[in-house]
């Protein structure tokens, strides 16, 4: 496969925050049907990179490239990027006590299909396609006249932003610790849901600490980001060999 | 104000101030303003008089007006009139009310004159009567009596006491004992005069035992002249008796509105009142709930949302003065460009006040780095078994919200509005007449949107013009 025919391009990307630099130069390509995942210790580096995709200001980009579909990202806002179909499944889903979650997928979805030149989404196609895709990750209907994450429990808050995910159909979706703060019925109710979602068009980045939830959604590239730079990739097997033998592995390899 | 002129000879000798022209316009027309009184009224004016010319108008010095400056608008040369305007005017064409399906009893007020269409009194077949409150007085003395003049004080009060003093009209109501008011009674405020006008209004509205009553008070300018509204309402709400009270203040941005409105709930009495502020150049909303009674609930809300160089100060008093009754304030404000706003909230509850329950909760959002808030909120208790508390917030809007909401292809200028009307809609909730909570609802998405940012369409709809000035022009007043 060549260069353009992959779906993100990110190239030699440099990131700070106050002036520390936190990214150090990451390359990493994402095809269409393939599932990344990106492990590491916390505090390296994993939530700036998916936020820095998504678009997020409180971030320096001091070098590189990112291209997505072929533009360039930075050329393109917050919304845009979603718009081309990016979307992130946020480590810390943020309350908007207020605002209903129909009203606030309404929004989304209508301000989407705006970006792509169509009409609002007539309000009975959105409600039964609201329906269907709750069932898909076994949200109750309670949950829709509820504000915008308010109230829920933590396995709740990641379960809702699968649903989001499911609603928009994104071409790109990255998943930020959606595992953290799981127990294992919650935690194979995101994953089963996700592998409902996988097709050959989209692409899936998922960021974790452990290899547990990787048991469930199975990669098919393994990134290992450590002090800002992605410092050993490969396929599955790498995942549980980090599992077994610990990030000190990782450390002592880079070390000798 | 006046201890600024006084200091300059000039001033002094040559342009007299607002308030000794206002002395003097009452000294010589005293058996006009009267003409139409009981003689207890008449009473109380010269009473309130003597209260005008000791305390004048207020002044930043006053602690009840630190932040909020009358000196702008008491510079302006206003008409007065001491007599109708215009008596014969159709109000259906003064105003249409364009909220659908909002099926009102709607009574009219024109630069301050009960809007007659030859009927200055109204009586119902359910026994409410609503009319002008200068003929009401001599058709009901004895509610008047019992009533006017008796919750608004004018000892300390220069706003009051120059309403008491001037005041001949404005809207009466009166709700007899057992009577529950399906209709909403709608009270429209209407200025269209081509000249800066000034206009003292008087309202009394009186529910009696047992009782309950929808009300909803519109204030709107047509003309965009200056004008200088100072309003003195009285609310008695019998035992067991309800009110709702809405008051939907959309000015434009050369009026002043002096809102002075004094609650009197007696026992298992129940009083929602929300003060809904759109627009206004300068708005003061003077709240006074007085808890005479026990197992009451007093629920006083407020919604501010200004732009431009508009002020807002609403101060609430809620005085507890029996036990066992419950207030909840909710004061909520979006401030935009250079909009100021103060919130003063005190909370009274006395020393007999036992099993008192006084929530007060003011929040604001401030859109720009020119728009400030002073939010002042204030509980003095001196009962011990009681549950107070209060908290004030002032803040941007949530960026991390923004980006969740921008991450999901929303634009934004909509995730700001959407979290706006958010905000707001904590307070619209409140609302209890649902085609008013939609259309306020609605007024307030566009008014974020910035669709709309003077009149909407109540005053779009005046097409009344009112071409006669006033009686009296203040600027041609000399002192003798």
């Amino acid at each position: 496969m060549t260069r353009s025919d992959k779906m993100l391009s990110i190239k030699n990307l440099k990131v700070s925050i106050n002036n520390k630099e936190i990214l150090k130069g990451i390359n990493l390509e994402v095809g269409a049907g393939e599932v990344h995942a990106i492990m590491g210790p916390n505090g390296n580096g994993k939530s700036t990179l998916a936020n820095v995709i998504a678009g997020s200001s409180a971030y320096e980009v001091t070098e590189g490239e990112i291209t997505f579909k072929g533009k360039n990202l930075f050329d393109l806002s917050v919304e845009e990027r979603a718009g081309e179909g990016i979307f992130l499944s946020f480590q810390y889903p943020v309350e908007i006590p207020g605002v209903s979650m129909t009203n606030f997928m309404k929004s989304a979805v209508n301000a989407q299909r705006k970006y792509h030149g169509l009409d609002p989404m007539p309000a009975q196609e959105l409600l039964h396609k609201i329906e269907a895709k709750r069932k898909l990750v076994e949200i109750t209907d309670k949950m829709s006249g509820r504000s915008v994450n308010e109230g829920y429990s933590g396995g709740e808050k990641k379960k809702n932003e699968i649903f989001q995910m499911a609603l928009l159909e994104p071409s790109l979706a990255i998943l930020d610790e959606t595992d953290s703060g799981l127990d294992i019925d919650a935690l194979r109710v995101v994953a089963n849901g996700v592998n409902k979602l996988r097709t050959k068009d989209n692409a899936f980045v998922v960021i974790t600490h452990y290899q547990r939830l990787l048991d469930y959604i199975v990669p098919d590239f393994v990134h290992v980001l450590y002090e800002g730079q992605i410092v050993k990739s490969g396929g599955r097997e790498l995942a549980l060999e980090l599992e077994e033998k610990g990030y000190e592995w990782i450390k002592n390899e880079l070390a000798q | 104000m006046q201890a600024s002129t006084e200091q300059t000879m000039e001033t002094m000798t040559e342009v007299p101030t607002l308030k000794e022209k206002l002395c003097s316009v009452y000294e010589q027309n005293r058996s006009l303003i009267s003409a139409g009184d009981l003689p207890f009224i008449t009473e109380l004016r010269e009473k309130a008089f003597t209260h005008f010319k000791k305390l004048g108008f207020p002044h930043q010095g006053l602690e009840a007006w630190k932040g909020t400056s009358l000196d702008k608008v008491l510079s302006h040369n206003f008409g007065l009139s001491l007599t109708p305007l215009a008596e014969e005017v159709d109000a259906e064409e003064i105003f249409k009310c364009e909220i659908p399906n909002f099926e009102t009893l709607l009574v009219t007020q024109l630069n301050g004159w009960f809007v007659h269409n030859g009927q200055p009194i109204r009586q119902f077949p359910n026994g409410m009567i609503i009319g002008s409150l200068a003929n009401a007085m001599k058709k009901f003395p004895e509610i008047f009596e019992a009533h006017y003049g008796k919750y608004a004080k004018t000892e300390n009060n220069g706003l009051n006491a120059l309403n008491t003093a001037f005041a001949i009209d404005g809207f009466f109501i009166y709700v007899p004992d057992n009577v529950h008011v399906e209709d909403v009674v709608q009270m429209v405020n209407v200025v269209s005069i081509p000249q800066d006008i000034l206009i003292q209004t008087r309202n009394l509205v009186v529910l009696g035992k047992n009782s309950s009553l929808k009300l909803v008070q519109c204030d709107d300018t047509i003309d965009h002249m200056h004008s200088f509204i100072n309003t003195v309402s009285e609310v008695v709400i019998g035992e067991n008796s309800s009110l709702d009270h809405y008051k939907l203040q959309n000015k434009d941005d050369k009026s002043t509105l002096i809102n002075n409105i004094s609650f009197h709930l007696t026992d298992n009495s129940n009083l929602t009142t929300s003060a809904i502020t759109l627009n206004g150049g300068l708005v003061r909303n003077n709240i006074n709930v007085l808890i005479d009674g026990e197992y009451c609930t007093a629920n006083v809300n407020g919604l501010y949302l200004m732009d431009k160089n508009q002020h807002i100060d609403n101060h609430v008093f809620v005085d507890h003065i029996k036990p066992n009754s419950t207030s909840n304030e909710l004061f909520k404000g979006i401030l935009d460009d250079s909009s100021t706003g103060v919130f003063n909230g005190h909370v009274m509850v006395r020393k007999d006040s036992q099993h008192t329950l006084a929530y007060q909760k003011n929040r604001n959002v401030l859109l720009t780095d020119k728009a400030a808030m002073d939010s002042r909120p204030f509980l003095e208790i001196y009962a011990d078994d009681v549950k107070c508390s209060h908290g004030a917030t002032i803040g941007q809007l949530d960026e991390s919200a923004i980006f969740y909401m921008r991450q999901r292809g929303i634009p934004a200028d909509e995730a700001r509005a959407l979290l706006l009307y958010a905000f707001a809609g904590e307070v619209i909730n409140q609302i209890r007449i649902p085609v008013l909570a939609e259309r306020i609802n609605e007024m307030v998405r566009k008014r974020l949107r910035g669709e709309l940012s003077t009149c909407d369409d109540c005053a779009l709809h005046c097409k009344y013009q009112n071409n006669a000035p006033c009686v009296i022009d203040l600027s041609n007043i000399q002192l003798t």
